[in-house]
Formats: structure tokens, sequence, C-alpha cells
């Protein structure tokens, strides 16, 4: 029985370690200045330095950090109002609404992208910042509702009825009632289209305007071409969002400490 | 229930017909139209410029072409066999992680969870960067261009893979898997008869996870594999970019659509067969 527990833990740390490796190796290389990774030319916040002053730097973070949020609060709007579509409409207009909103989540990214610039250049408004915004929110959106669906479904259905009788407006009921039922679908649809947003390269490349660069696409290039790049300041970017990362983990860590030591004490008293 | 549910239409109608017109259904209108605007009407132009030449004239020459060309049938089968690798290697990993964490019982659990997926906060482009790196101190970047590959992707997708059929695995009912052991089953017994069947739809998921978007990911390919490694995806990119025949490229990306959609249909209905032998249970 011991032995098991030993093997799987011992399992769940190698896989870890795989996981952390590559950001481990970034975290460490942040503190140096040297070019390439695997060289060190001494201990220095140099990079930290360039991330927070070279304004190319601070342009593109935010170009992506804006984009992000825009696209996930476009996405969550529409996402959730397809989602009741989907849900409420009848079942020929549900299948054909469900359908269609599933299609980008089966896709491929490069077809998306290469649909997408086809229509934009048809359309002649080529590639803007309106075209790389539609991008993400089509590819976003779908991922938005199928997180609020399954909490409609799970929703007592005669509530919004009830507040209807009770002389709700539909809308009134909508925001009142709805709403706060299905929130948890909605916050977790808006954080994953944060991420994926954040992340994506490819429908980025292909609908964005030749001058804009968001994190991924310029790294992607810039991996390419090391030369004369800012790639090195990334290394600072990626320490720093994994401190973020690393202090919600802790945070959550305690609540959860708390909460279980809580029941401890509670179930104590009961017995008592 | 069936009598609340009359009683509650009646009431809704009453209240529509009161309060105007308005349907529920109605708020899907505007993902709607947005969706036919931005997902089906780019890929209807997919068609078009899949079956017709750069003069607008319809033609079967963009297939044949592709077809008859041996470097882009055997770029099809590479990329399937990448996507099929990645995906095997992936749930050989993921499931014990997933099963492991399933057993945990506290909140702490969701904690480890976190601690697989947090990563995914940090962009894929630049991890990818520092794990291309670290292959390079390794000595293997630019040899072993194949394998390469494949671990970059299995880092990339494995998330995606833990996650479903962690979901699976907890919302799974514990008690059959109690009466098993009661009635006599020993641990591997009730793994393979219990555990594993019940959570077939969340394998299954997670491989769809992994395997479409695996044949497209030619950032990976670039990155690990010396741009020696050709996807599908790659094809694509460089027909709509530098190669600018877009014609072509609509071509290939129709059989990708293609190939996406048949694999979903094939597993969609081995998913309903599945439920049903769990049902069955």
């Amino acid at each position: 029985m011991k032995t098991k527990k030993i093997v799987s833990y011992a399992f769940l740390a190698l896989v870890l370690l795989f996981v952390y490796a590559p950001i481990l190796v970034l975290i460490i290389f942040s503190f140096t200045d040297a070019h390439i990774i695997g060289q060190w030319h001494g201990f220095s916040f140099d990079l930290y330095v360039r991330l927070f002053t070279v304004e190319r730097l601070r342009n593109m973070i935010v170009n992506t950090v804006v984009l992000a949020a825009l696209a996930g609060a476009i996405s969550t709007v529409l996402g959730t109002l397809g989602a009741m579509g989907i849900f409420y409409a009848k079942k020929g207009w549900s299948k054909s609404l469900q359908g269609a909103s599933n299609i980008n989540v089966i896709n491929a990214e490069i077809v998306i992208a290469v649909s997408l610039a086809l229509v934009f250049s048809m359309l002649a408004f080529n590639r803007t910042y309106y075209s790389l915004l539609i991008g993400h929110v089509a590819f976003c959106t779908p991922f938005v509702v199928l997180s609020v669906i399954p909490k409609l479904k799970q929703m007592d259905p005669s509530l919004y009825e009830a507040a209807l009788d009770l002389g709700a407006t539909p809308a009134k009921a909508l925001f009142k009632v709805v709403l706060p039922e299905i929130l948890p679908g909605i916050v977790s649809g808006f954080m994953l289209a944060l991420t994926l947003s954040l992340d994506d390269y490819i429908i980025t490349s292909f609908t964005k305007p030749a001058e804009f660069d968001t994190i991924s696409t310029y790294v992607y290039n810039a991996v390419k071409n090391t030369a004369k790049s800012e790639l090195p300041a990334f290394r600072a970017l990626a320490a720093v969002i994994f401190a973020v990362i690393a202090a919600v983990v802790v945070v959550l860590n305690i609540r959860a400490n708390r909460k279980t030591n809580k029941k401890i004490i509670e179930n104590k008293e009961i017995k008592r | 229930m069936v009598r609340a549910k009359i009683v509650s239409k009646e009431t809704y109608v009453k209240n529509g017909g009161m309060k105007g017109i308005f349907r529920r259904s109605f708020l899907g209108i505007p993902y709607a139209l947005f969706l036919l605007l931005f997902v089906v009407f780019p890929l209807l132009l997919i068609v078009v410029y899949a079956f017709t030449d750069e003069n607008g004239a319809f033609t079967f020459a963009n297939f044949v072409g592709f077809f008859s060309n041996a470097t882009n049938v055997s770029n099809l089968f590479i990329s399937i066999g990448i996507a099929f690798i990645t995906t095997a290697v992936c749930l050989l990993i993921a499931y014990p992680v997933a099963y492991i964490l399933s057993r945990f019982r506290s909140a702490r659990s969701y904690i480890l969870v976190l601690l697989f997926i947090a990563p995914m906060w940090i962009n894929f482009v630049l991890r990818a960067y520092a794990l291309r790196e670290i292959l390079n101190l390794l000595g293997l970047l630019g040899k072993t261009n194949f394998l390469n590959v494949i671990v970059g992707m299995v880092y990339d997708f494995l998330p995606f893979m833990i996650l479903p059929i962690y979901t699976t695995l907890i919302r799974m009912d514990k008690s059959l898997e109690e009466a098993s052991a009661d009635l006599g089953g020993n641990g591997a017994v009730t793994f393979f008869k219990v555990t594993l069947p019940l959570s077939v739809p969340g394998i299954v998921s997670g491989a769809m996870m992994v395997f479409l978007p695996c044949m497209s990911c030619y950032v990976i390919t670039d990155t690990f594999g010396n741009s020696k490694i050709p996807l599908i995806g790659k094809l694509i990119e460089t027909m709509f970019g530098r190669a600018s025949d877009w014609n072509m490229g609509s071509a290939i990306a129709l059989i990708m659509l293609v190939i996406m959609f048949v694999t979903m249909i094939l597993t969609g209905g081995f998913k309903r067969e599945s439920t049903e032998r769990g049902n069955a249970l």
C-alpha cells in the first residue's frame, strides 16, 4: 500500500518537473542579461528594467492584455446571450445554432484564420484592429457558450416564470434571477476566453495589421531571428507572470487549509 | 413534474402576451448573426475558393493537384501520425495523473490540479521557446527532429488531456467501485471493469482536444523540428502566405475540415455507445 503511494507521488513529481522545467529555465535566466539561454553573464536585473522601460516591449504587452480583455468581454456577452438563445429556442433553431457555434470548437485554428482572412480581403477592410478583434471573438465565444449552457441546464426553469408572475419584466427577471444563477459559468467562460486570446498565435498572425504585435507573434518571429530582438526580456515577463500565478495558488491553498481546519474544529465541537 | 411544466408554460405564454412579443430565444440573435457572418460565410468562401481557379472558373484542379503530389500526401499522413502519437503519449501520461489527482479527498486536490494547469497562463510560444532551449542544451535540437516535435506537442497539449479525464473521474459515482470491491473484484478488476469504462467519455473528449489541434499546430513543428517536419497546417499557411495560392490553400483547408468532422462524427458515435453502456451498468 505504501509503495503504491510513493510510486504515485513520484510519478506526479516527474510530470510536474516536465511541465515546469521550461518555466524554471526562463526564471533562472531572467536574472542575467545574456542573450542566449544557457549563457550566464553574471547576476543582474537588467532584463526586468528593460521589460518596464523599453517602449516597444511595454506597448506589446499592453496590446496583448487589452486585446485579450476586449475579446474576452465581447465573447462573454455574445456567448452568454448565445447560450440563452440556444437553451430557450425551439428544437430546430436551437440545434442549428448550437451546431454553428460548435464549428470553431472542432475546426483547426489555421482554417479559422485563413477563412477569416478571405472574408476580410473580400470586404476590403483588410487587416485592422477590428479584424483582429473579430478573429479572437470568433475563436473564443464558442467556449463561453459551452461553459454557460450547463449552468442553464442546472437552473430551476420555474424561477424565471416565478419572477414574471410576481410582476418582473423579462429584462428584470433575466438580470435579477437568471444571471446570478448562471454567473459561475459566465465567469469560467470569461477566464477561458481570456486564456485562449492571450495564447493565440495563428489567428492573430492572419488577422492583425502589419505593424501590430502581440507577445505571441513577436516571440514567434524573434525565435526564428534571435539576433537583434528583445527576446531575452520576455524571460523576465515569464518570471513576473509566474510570480503572480504562484501568489494566487498560495492564497487559494491557505484558504483551502482554513476551510478544512474549520471543518475539523466544527466536527470536534459537534462531538463534544 | 409534467403538470408543473404545463402550468408554467401557460403563465409564460400569458406573460409573453402581456409584455409584447419578447421571447428569451431572441437573445441568441446577435450571436446567430455573428456566426453567419464570421463562421459560416467564411467557410463557404473556403469551399468556393477550393473549387475554383484564380480566374474564378469551376475546377477540381486544386484537389487533383494536391493528391497527385506524393509529398503532399505523405505530409498529410505525417500530420495524422504526429497527432496520433501525441494523443497516445498524452493519454499514457494524463490518465495516471488524473487518476491519482482524483483520489485526493481534500480541497487540496483542486490546488494540485491547478498546478498542472497554471503553466497555461504563461504564453505558450514563450514556453515552447524555453523548452526548445532546454533541448538545445541537451544537444538534441536539430538532431532528433521528429522526437523533439512529439516532446513539444505533448508539452503543449498535456493539460487538455488531464482536465477532462480528471473531471469525469471525480464526477463518477464512487459507490460503483465500492460495489465492485464488495462483490470480490480486486483492484485491477475494479479498475478495468468499472473505472476505466466509466471514464471513456473523458478520454474521448480529451483525445479530441489533443488530436484535432495537433494536426495544424505548426508553431510547434517550426520551433522544435527545425521546420523540417511538415504539417498540413503549415502547408495551408504557406499557401496563404509566401506561395499566395489561395485556391490551393482553400482546397487543403477543406480537406482538413473534412478530416476533422469525420473524426468528430466517428468519435461522437463512439461516445453515445459508451454512455449507453454506462447506463446499462
